[in-house]
């Protein structure tokens, strides 16, 4: 890939593809390193996304995903993988480099063209790492590359892929699959997802004031964190309750906490105006839309009085959610599309959820996970058994 | 329900004092939120959904207000169909959306008559030779009705002899301006344009070719936006002080306003401040919960106006962000508030998954 015109941040060409198993020691060792650098690192530690990067691949986790992934087969990385990382989420790119690499194999991971103070750190950080000599065979398997949106370099770097890592969205998706890859390539795609959480406020009004505060600031992290706009983000709020004046005080102590914790939010002109926007559109165009709250301009609640069809259609920005209640989790049911990835939960038995999706045989819901959690990336993601899916199986009989 | 705009009409652009003010514009408001309540269904769904409660308002301050951008989404309209004269588009840059302005006979009617008052009192009540800074094709394209045919149509009522500066090809008419200016040496020159247009196709070419036009008494009234000078580093004093120098003695009046409130232009007086009419007020909000700032404190610009009828753009959230400066006391003598807008308001990087893959 030397006749490429594209920008290195970090590594450099790749040229001979020698792809490794799943969790090999160079990788695992080079991570080990990585993650250190990333916690000591001054300006790294202005940054809570590159410190929750570099936890994930300090040699604790690593090694317990290791010997999670252990099933007696033989696999190997596919050879090159062609990343392609979203703009909004800069530390993105490091874990689907992480990805990557613990599969096994060489990756090309186009980094967004909007500046990003973290990408920067972290790539300067892995070249510093490379400069020492010590990671010959990771430094072979890297290269972070900046290019304008440029189809022709999409198409170079396609051409090459076993594998191609599709970040950013739908539109994303559709823009780099005009490059075609080669017969035996395969693609991991991200495409836009929506999330949705299942609450019970008889439990929030019965717990303390202490555990709700901190609930309340683990949904703060899920939503606002990312503007509320991060496909893992719930936008409705399904209350599991049979009514009940202990169900009401649950939902009102919630929302009241919450937003007292988003004072702390950035809102800028900007934010206030788009939301403000959408909140007219949903009460000119949904039909179900009953009561409306606004905690100033910080926290919009829309109560349903039934859902619509297609759930995904109830999305909030900036702090705008929805909100129903439902009597059994078996109600959602029919409102479940393939767009759906995340329910996150907060005193309901995930379990019941999760043999709902199988017995019913639902499209969606790829991720079951507790209050807090919604963010946290990790092998298993959107479905995909990330490192399998990007190893070659080697079937020996 | 009648909506009688005559009080307003009776009374100076810019005689009354901040309690007069209010009272007129509340009673006024209030009652036209209610008439469009009952001849805009969209407008009823919308404020019943924002918590709408007629008797818990008191004043405009406390009127629901409608985002800028929805009238480029929805029809809002408060007439039938039929008695809708003409419809105005906002002059959107091409690939946006346009607002769509729908207006009766009769708004546009006021629309003429308040901004003619308020031109008054910066024109004096007699016609000037009027020079426009822009092409007659903007207005001999009947199809579209656009907001920069509307301005030059509106402000064309209060000049004589008008003559257009540039050709169908936006070329400088050097010629055709020597002639005009000839023709009025002794007069006051009424000049009219677009903030951009002047700098580009008007200011820039005679700069180019050293032309000076040695005016002895002009006015420039000028409006629709900084945000392409401010790319080029341009503000109010620079295009004052070269225009000037290219012009002679000419006292120039930017001005604000929306094509969603044509008419109720916010001028610009000898002091450099924009200035709120009878017709019109101006609140600054804070993002936080939309409360109203203090004097001197920066946040979003809502826009009030008495003039929309037959469209239920009366009170609008816009998406610029400025200043009260102060209220009844500008150096200049006229009373109302005085203000200043500090542009557009930014754009913020917007976390999130979905990457908005623009075209190439």
């Amino acid at each position: 890939m030397n006749n490429i015109n594209v920008t290195y941040l970090a590594g450099g060409p790749i040229n001979d593809i020698k792809p490794l198993p799943p969790y090999d020691e160079h990788v695992c060792e080079f991570l080990a390193e990585l993650s250190g650098k990333l916690r000591k690192d001054k300006r790294a530690a202005a940054y809570p996304d590159i410190q929750s990067f570099a936890f994930y691949c300090r040699k604790a986790n690593i090694d317990r995903l290791k010997a999670e992934f252990q099933d007696g087969t033989k696999r190997l990385g596919k050879g090159m993988a062609f990343h392609i990382a979203p703009s909004n989420v800069p530390v993105n790119c490091a874990f689907t480099y992480l990805f990557g690499l613990l599969a096994g194999n060489a990756n090309v991971v186009r980094v967004s063209s909007k500046e990003s103070e973290q990408v920067k750190i972290i790539c300067d950080i892995i070249n510093e790492m490379f400069l020492s000599g010590k990671h010959q065979v990771v430094r072979n398997m890297t290269a972070f590359v900046l290019y304008e949106k440029d189809k022709k370099i999409n198409d170079a770097l396609s051409e090459h892929a076993d594998i191609r890592v599709i970040w950013g969205g739908d539109a994303a998706i559709s823009q780099i699959r005009k490059s075609p890859i080669p017969a035996r390539s395969t693609e991991l795609t991200f495409a836009d997802r929506y999330s949705f959480a299942v609450l019970d406020p008889v439990r929030i009004a019965e717990e303390s004031e202490k555990s709700i505060r901190h609930l309340v600031r683990q949904f703060y992290n899920d939503t606002y964190l990312m503007d509320q706009n991060a496909c893992s983000t719930p936008h409705l709020l399904l209350w599991k309750t049979s009514g009940g004046k202990k169900a009401e005080e649950g939902k009102k102590r919630f929302w009241q906490l919450l937003y007292q914790e988003a004072k702390k939010y950035e809102l800028a002109d900007i934010k206030v105006s788009d939301k403000y926007v959408l909140l007219c559109e949903y009460i000119l165009e949904l039909e179900e839309i009953g009561q409306i709250e606004k905690m100033d301009n910080l926290l919009y609640i829309i109560t349903m009085k039934e859902l619509p069809g297609d759930m995904t259609a109830l999305r909030g920005k900036f702090g705008l959610f929805f909100q129903h209640d439902i009597k059994e989790l078996e109600e959602i049911s029919e409102h479940i599309t393939e767009k759906i990835q995340t329910c996150v939960y907060y005193g309901i038995e995930a379990e019941k959820l999760h043999a709902m999706i199988l017995e019913k045989g639902l499209t969606g819901i790829d991720r079951i996970v507790p209050i807090g959690s919604s963010l946290d990336i990790g092998v298993f993601w959107d479905g995909y058994d990330i490192i399998r899916q990007m190893s070659r199986l080697i079937d020996c009989k | 329900m009648e909506i009688n705009l005559q009080e307003f009409f009776n009374s100076k652009p810019y005689g009354l004092d901040k309690e007069k003010k209010e009272a007129m514009l509340s009673r006024q408001l209030i009652e036209l939120t209610e008439y469009h309540r009952k001849n805009c269904s969209l407008y009823k769904n919308l404020t019943d959904g924002l918590g709408y409660e007629e008797q818990s308002i008191h004043t405009y301050y406390e009127l629901p207000m409608l985002p800028v951008r929805l009238f480029k989404q929805y029809d809002f309209k408060s007439v039938a169909g039929e008695q809708v004269s003409k419809t105005m588009t906002s002059s959107g840059t091409s690939g946006q959306q346009t607002s769509k302005i729908y207006l009766d006979r009769n708004t546009s009617m006021n629309q003429t008559k308040a901004l003619t008052k308020i031109c008054n009192d910066f024109l004096g009540n007699s016609r000037h030779p009027m020079l426009v800074i822009d092409t007659k094709a903007v207005i001999s394209n009947r199809r579209m009705f656009s907001a920069r045919g509307a301005g030059i149509k509106g402000f064309s009522i209060m000049g004589r002899d008008i003559t257009y500066a540039l050709d169908e090809q936006m070329n400088l008419d050097v010629e055709g301006i020597q002639k005009f200016l000839d023709r009025h040496k002794d007069e006051t020159i009424f000049m009219f344009g677009f903030t951009f247009m002047i700098w580009q196709y008007f200011y820039l070419e005679l700069e180019k070719h050293h032309i000076r036009l040695n005016m002895k008494d002009g006015v420039l009234i000028h409006g629709g936006g900084w945000k392409k000078l401010a790319s080029l580093s341009v503000d109010n004093e620079t295009f004052k002080e070269k225009i000037r120098e290219v012009c002679g003695n000419v006292k120039v009046h930017n001005y604000y306003g929306l094509v969603e409130q044509t008419g109720s232009i916010y001028m610009e007086c000898e002091k450099g401040h924009l200035h709120a009419s009878v017709f019109s007020d101006i609140v600054i909000r804070n993002p936080r919960d939309f409360s109203v700032c203090s004097n001197g404190e920066e946040g979003m610009v809502e826009l009030l106006s008495v003039l929309p009828v037959s469209y239920p753009g009366h009170v609008i959230l816009t998406e610029d962000e400025g200043v009260v400066l102060g209220e009844d006391d500008c150096p200049c003598g006229r009373k109302g508030k005085y203000f200043r807008i500090n542009g557009r308001i930014k754009q913020a990087e917007i976390r999130g998954c979905s990457d908005t893959y623009e075209q190439h």
